[in-house]
């Protein structure tokens, strides 16, 4: 069952081989089984899972079930879940029971799907390793002395290790797709906009994205269908008309299913700083790409290595900005012992916060202080122009763009956890869609030395659909999606 | 751009983040390799390039300015902090959030 699509679980659902309880109780005793050591969740509620899974079971036997119903899912602790402990990986938010739902949250309710927990995550998703999480780090499934990626990191040990049928993540600058690649399996960062950041505890807005992490292409689209869609509460959601994700999947059956798909290869992607042994992978999966029809085309995203210093001034700037409502007054934590207003304000914000998330919002506070915002915020997005124009002139000689979507494996617990630009440089392939607000997606690949390699696919505007069939043809003569550590079987 | 020790002092007093000497110094090794990376932007020239705040092409909504949301400040004030300074009590009072005195 653990290996099972969320198709497969719904089939057995709906033919009663098993209940939305035993399901839940068989991800529930794998969860008691492997979290004390991976550390994947970091609110378990067995009371709240169990009182869904019924409903789901009473909804099921009504004859009124959706595609998700009764099905297990881990929840990022970004989402706020009513009466749930919301945390965003951080001290400041350790007591906070959220007293609403964010709109992802509410999107799985109405499809009858069971909330398993909460998952860890880099403390307000900053991170690229999971080790900035006040709750303590994550171990990859594959190699419990690697990282798995940040900064859904519980999220994507989680989907990994099996012990969820498939999670949901953010993605800010690939925090869906760099841990999909460390932890080989599926993730999607949809276009900007696609799905509401209601309930989303912010962290940089204007590039800030839910997405879903799960084995396949086909389980992603099941997902991206309950959760994107306009909602009024998030000002920046699309009046994008409802899609059916999975509607291609079906239909790429024939031996050539991609004949005429143009795939562009952007030589940046390839450069110096690839991992020889990731880009070997990769190259393998877009030969295979090659006897599936498809054509490759080389392209140039020239600005590509400027996406790193970008994200790095507008992303601590909007931080620095959305981070200024923790003071201690209505919620989150407040110092014990403070003399005045001032001190109360200042304690409480140094106790609650953690090193990265200071480091970023001194940036932030940096980079729009009186004087330099010409020289960094406007630059910074001058250049986010000259970046999402890249895109534009590559879409006009191919349909979809594909390279390496971490330029490394998982690297070692504490490798990079003290030099922060060595860790931001885990985004450099990830990031440039973030800041044009593009759709991207990591499938794995293979492996290099035992562990997963994800490739990456960057679709146009609201190109989920075809990214997903693209990803679904791979996955139909490949099994990598379908691997997993062998410990944990 | 380099940084000193004051500098670091002056933003985190803007940002409301205490911080000590060692801290304070640590902070300046780390931003310092941090505002390298960004120095990397200056060598572009985005003369006359419109700057991008936003991937999409829109525009604000608007709604009419009606209520939309229905009081719900008991649940709100059930999760407020402890008021701190020896009391573990919830910082509200008469639906007021309590904070030092700020007047004297």
């Amino acid at each position: 069952m653990i290996n099972s699509s969320l198709k497969q679980l719904s089939q057995m659902l709906a033919k009663k081989e098993v209940s939305s309880v035993e399901m839940t109780q068989t991800f529930l005793n794998r969860i008691q089984q492997y979290n004390p050591t991976i550390n994947a969740y970091i609110a378990l509620d067995e009371t709240k899972t169990f009182a869904q899974a019924k409903a789901a079971d009473a909804r099921i036997a009504s004859g009124n079930a959706e595609s998700l119903t009764g099905i297990p899912f881990a929840q990022k602790d970004i989402f706020c879940a009513k009466g749930w402990q919301t945390t965003c990986g951080s001290k400041m938010l350790a007591n906070f029971i959220a007293p609403y739902d964010a709109h992802v949250i509410s999107q799985f309710d109405m499809a009858g799907a069971v909330n398993l927990g909460k998952t860890n995550m880099d403390e307000f998703a900053m991170g690229s390793s999971n080790e900035t999480s006040y709750f303590g780090g994550v171990k990859n499934p594959w190699d419990f002395d690697r990282v798995p990626g940040g900064s859904s990191g519980g999220s994507a040990a989680a989907v990994a290790a099996r012990l969820c049928a498939a999670a949901t993540g953010t993605d800010t600058g690939g925090s869906i797709r760099q841990p999909a690649s460390l932890c080989g399996f599926t993730g999607l960062k949809p276009t900007y906009g696609l799905v509401s950041r209601y309930g989303m505890i912010a962290f940089a807005s204007s590039l800030d994205q839910a997405g879903p992490m799960a084995k396949s292409a086909e389980d992603c689209a099941m997902m991206l269908n309950v959760m994107a869609g306009f909602d009024e509460r998030d000002s920046t959601s699309l009046n994008h008309p409802k899609e059916d994700y999975t509607r291609g999947l079906a239909s790429l059956q024939a031996a050539q299913p991609l004949k005429g798909l143009k795939i562009g290869l952007p030589k940046e992607y390839f450069a110096d700083g690839l991992d020889a042994n990731v880009g070997a992978v990769v190259q393998a999966a877009i030969n295979e790409y090659k006897k599936l029809g498809a054509e490759t085309v080389e392209i140039s995203l020239p600005n590509t290595e400027l996406s790193i210093p970008v994200y790095y001034v507008l992303a601590p700037a909007e931080a620095s900005s959305n981070l200024s409502r923790y003071d201690g007054v209505r919620y989150g934590h407040r110092a014990a012992e403070y003399t005045d207003l001032m001190d109360m304000y200042c304690k409480s914000r140094a106790e609650g916060f953690g090193a990265e998330v200071k480091r970023r919002i001194l940036i932030g506070t940096y980079v729009l202080s009186a004087g330099y915002y010409d020289a960094y915020y406007l630059k910074a997005q001058q250049i986010r122009r000259l970046i999402a124009d890249d895109f534009t002139q590559a879409f006009k000689k191919c349909d979809i763009i594909m390279g390496p979507t971490a330029p490394s494996t998982a690297f070692k617990a504490g490798e990079k956890a003290d030099d922060p630009v060595a860790m931001y440089l885990q985004d450099v392939y990830t990031i440039a869609t973030n800041l044009a607000g593009l759709p991207g997606m990591s499938i794995p690949a293979g492996f290099s030395n035992g562990l997963p390699v994800g490739l990456q696919l960057m679709g146009n505007y609201f190109d989920e659909a075809r990214m997903l069939d693209v990803a679904h043809a791979y996955q139909q003569v490949t099994d990598w999606h379908m691997r997993m550590p062998e410990e944990l079987k | 751009m380099t940084l000193n020790i004051t500098d670091i002092k002056r933003l985190a007093h803007l940002a409301r983040l205490e911080i000590n000497e060692q801290e304070a110094a640590e902070t300046l090794n780390k931003l310092s390799g941090i505002l390298g990376l960004i120095e990397q932007m200056q060598a572009v020239d985005t003369t006359g390039i419109t700057p991008m705040s936003h991937s999409q092409d829109v525009v604000q909504r608007l709604r009419e300015d009606v209520v939309t949301q229905a009081n719900r400040r008991e649940d709100f004030q059930a999760i407020a902090p402890a008021i701190g300074n020896g009391s573990n009590e919830p910082a509200t009072q008469d639906g007021l959030y309590l904070v030092p005195q700020v007047i004297e």
